[in-house]
């Protein structure tokens, strides 16, 4: 197994603006490695870095320090966002656009052929159950649909590397299910799933292995059930990681 | 080539599908058809008042649309939060700024042929000949012109965050440059030191937009202007999409996406 994402010693810090407002640390020597095949959960409570480090990888934000690579190439190198796709937390497109003439654009960026573009677009639509509303514009569609339709284009250039942030957030059930088989279609195609997730039931069916972090630090990596070794759930595991102390009942 | 035509081609959807350019387009023909409509004291001239008024209402069309197309693009790219799966993708944030120029740029083309074709068809129909070489080099001039807005009003949505106080500043400058800009170095003899240099060093610095007025050109349907002269003109534009352009990138080069 090959790796394919990897982080070494990974720190951020942004500084504040304002004076005498301390540097905030965001990720603190984060290392990290996936490997190929792999459906990796990236777990965290709020503020705990999970975004930050996407946006790392992405490219989106300079490391302060340390280093983040994807197929071994830096990920400030835009040649190293070629095979990835990417689904954002809350995903927004452009809304004159329909999802066929949204998909055609990010195929363009990714230099795929015509031929490829054809034969791929109607592919994802029927994927993502959007081929009836193929043509109309993005702005008159629901919010699942919405995500259905960055699930599309995350997935246009055929990635080797799916990135998912939250990709369930705000779905319903059914939505949910849908992102899950996706997933798991994927993982039996051999592809590399990296996702964050506040779902823990969800991350224990779909993921390989999990690392959670807190404060920016990596608290625990390693296989779904080492993780949740003597406890009843994952959940569980999860709480006693980032340090929460359970309230006796009222 | 082909991120930046890619981008560029969604700024022009953009525009075609958005309500500002048919309302201005509308409200254009409308002015002028009721102008040229009126027979005022008989006076076979009164063609030459018509012309001029549409040329200003389609130089200031043009430059509304210039304006406010271009300084919402970044922007809501940053609100929308689609800059964030577009960034995600191989796209350089250079293929970004230079596609974002070149489709507010073609737009801003397409929008001034459509008003260029229905001026044409008016005068002709007053004058009854069709300047065409004079109507072109104003409407190049003009295209020109407004690719240095364009690429300054791209600077100004990456320095000022909100669009209308951009596009304000741009409208500002533009009006200045305009109105004033000619005037400076007269101005500047009259000032002792030091803003006697000061003032020099501005008109030395600003893209001088009154140079590409060519509206006097079609309205006295006045010889041609040599076209070396153009071509020089057409230069010295381009010098300025490009400072503004480099300036662009060089601020977004460093800007947060998120």
């Amino acid at each position: 197994m090959s790796i394919i994402l990897k982080t070494e010693k990974l720190r951020v810090e942004y500084r504040s603006r304002e004076l005498h407002q301390a540097t905030k640390v965001a990720l603190q020597g984060l290392d990290l490695e996936v490997g190929t095949g792999e459906v990796f959960g990236f777990l965290g409570p709020n503020g705990a870095g999970k975004t930050t480090m996407m946006n790392v990888l992405l490219g989106f934000v300079p490391p302060t320090s340390g280093a983040a690579y994807l197929f071994g190439i830096d990920v400030r190198q835009p040649i190293a966002r070629q095979r990835i796709g990417y689904l954002p937390e809350l995903t927004y497109y452009y809304k004159f656009l329909t999802a066929e003439e949204l998909l055609r654009f990010y195929a363009k960026i990714f230099g795929l052929s015509r031929a490829v573009t054809s034969r791929r677009i109607p592919e994802l639509l029927k994927l993502v159950e959007l081929e009836s509303a193929a043509r109309r514009p993005i702005k008159s569609y629901s919010k699942g649909m919405q995500q259905r339709v960055g699930l599309a284009q995350a997935l246009i250039n055929n990635p080797d590397l799916l990135i998912l942030d939250e990709p369930t957030s705000g779905l319903d059930p059914l939505g949910r299910m849908k992102v899950r088989e996706i997933i798991q279609r994927l993982k039996h195609e051999g592809k590399t799933v990296f996702f964050s997730s506040h779902e823990m039931g969800e991350v224990e069916s779909v993921c390989d292995r999990v690392a959670i972090i807190h404060q920016g630090e990596l608290k625990a990596i390693g296989p779904v059930a080492e993780i949740t070794g003597a406890h009843a759930n994952l959940e569980k595991a999860f709480l006693e990681i980032v340090g929460y102390q359970m309230q006796p009942a009222l | 080539m082909r991120n930046i035509f890619a981008v560029a081609g969604v700024v022009i959807k953009e525009l075609y599908r958005r309500k500002d350019f048919y309302v201005l387009f509308i409200v254009t023909i409308l002015i002028c058809l009721i102008m040229a409509s009126i027979n005022i004291y008989n006076d076979a001239n009164i063609v030459r008042y018509v012309k001029e008024i549409s040329l200003d209402l389609i130089w200031l069309c043009s430059l509304v649309i210039a304006v406010t197309t271009t300084a919402r693009q970044i922007p809501a790219e940053r609100e929308n939060r689609t800059l964030l799966p577009l960034l995600a993708k191989p796209l350089t944030r250079m293929e970004l700024i230079v596609g974002k120029f070149l489709g507010c740029w073609l737009a801003c083309g397409l929008a001034l042929l459509c008003f260029y074709i229905f001026f044409g068809a008016l005068a002709a129909s007053r004058e009854h000949h069709w300047p065409l070489l004079n109507y072109l080099q104003a409407g190049a001039m003009h295209w020109f012109m407004l690719g240095v807005v364009v690429a300054m009003a791209l600077l100004g949505s990456l320095v000022f965050a909100a669009p209308s106080s951009n596009s304000t500043i741009c409208f500002v400058i533009i009006g200045g440059i305009l109105f004033v800009g000619r005037h400076l170095d007269q101005q500047a003899l009259s000032l002792a030191e030091p803003f006697r240099s000061v003032v020099l060093a501005l008109y030395f610095a600003i893209p001088h937009l009154e140079f590409y007025d060519m509206r006097d050109l079609v309205v006295h349907n006045w010889p041609l202007v040599g076209w070396t002269y153009i071509a020089l003109a057409l230069l010295y534009a381009f010098f300025y999409m490009l400072v503004f352009l480099i300036g662009a990138c060089l601020v977004f080069r460093r800007k947060a996406v998120n």
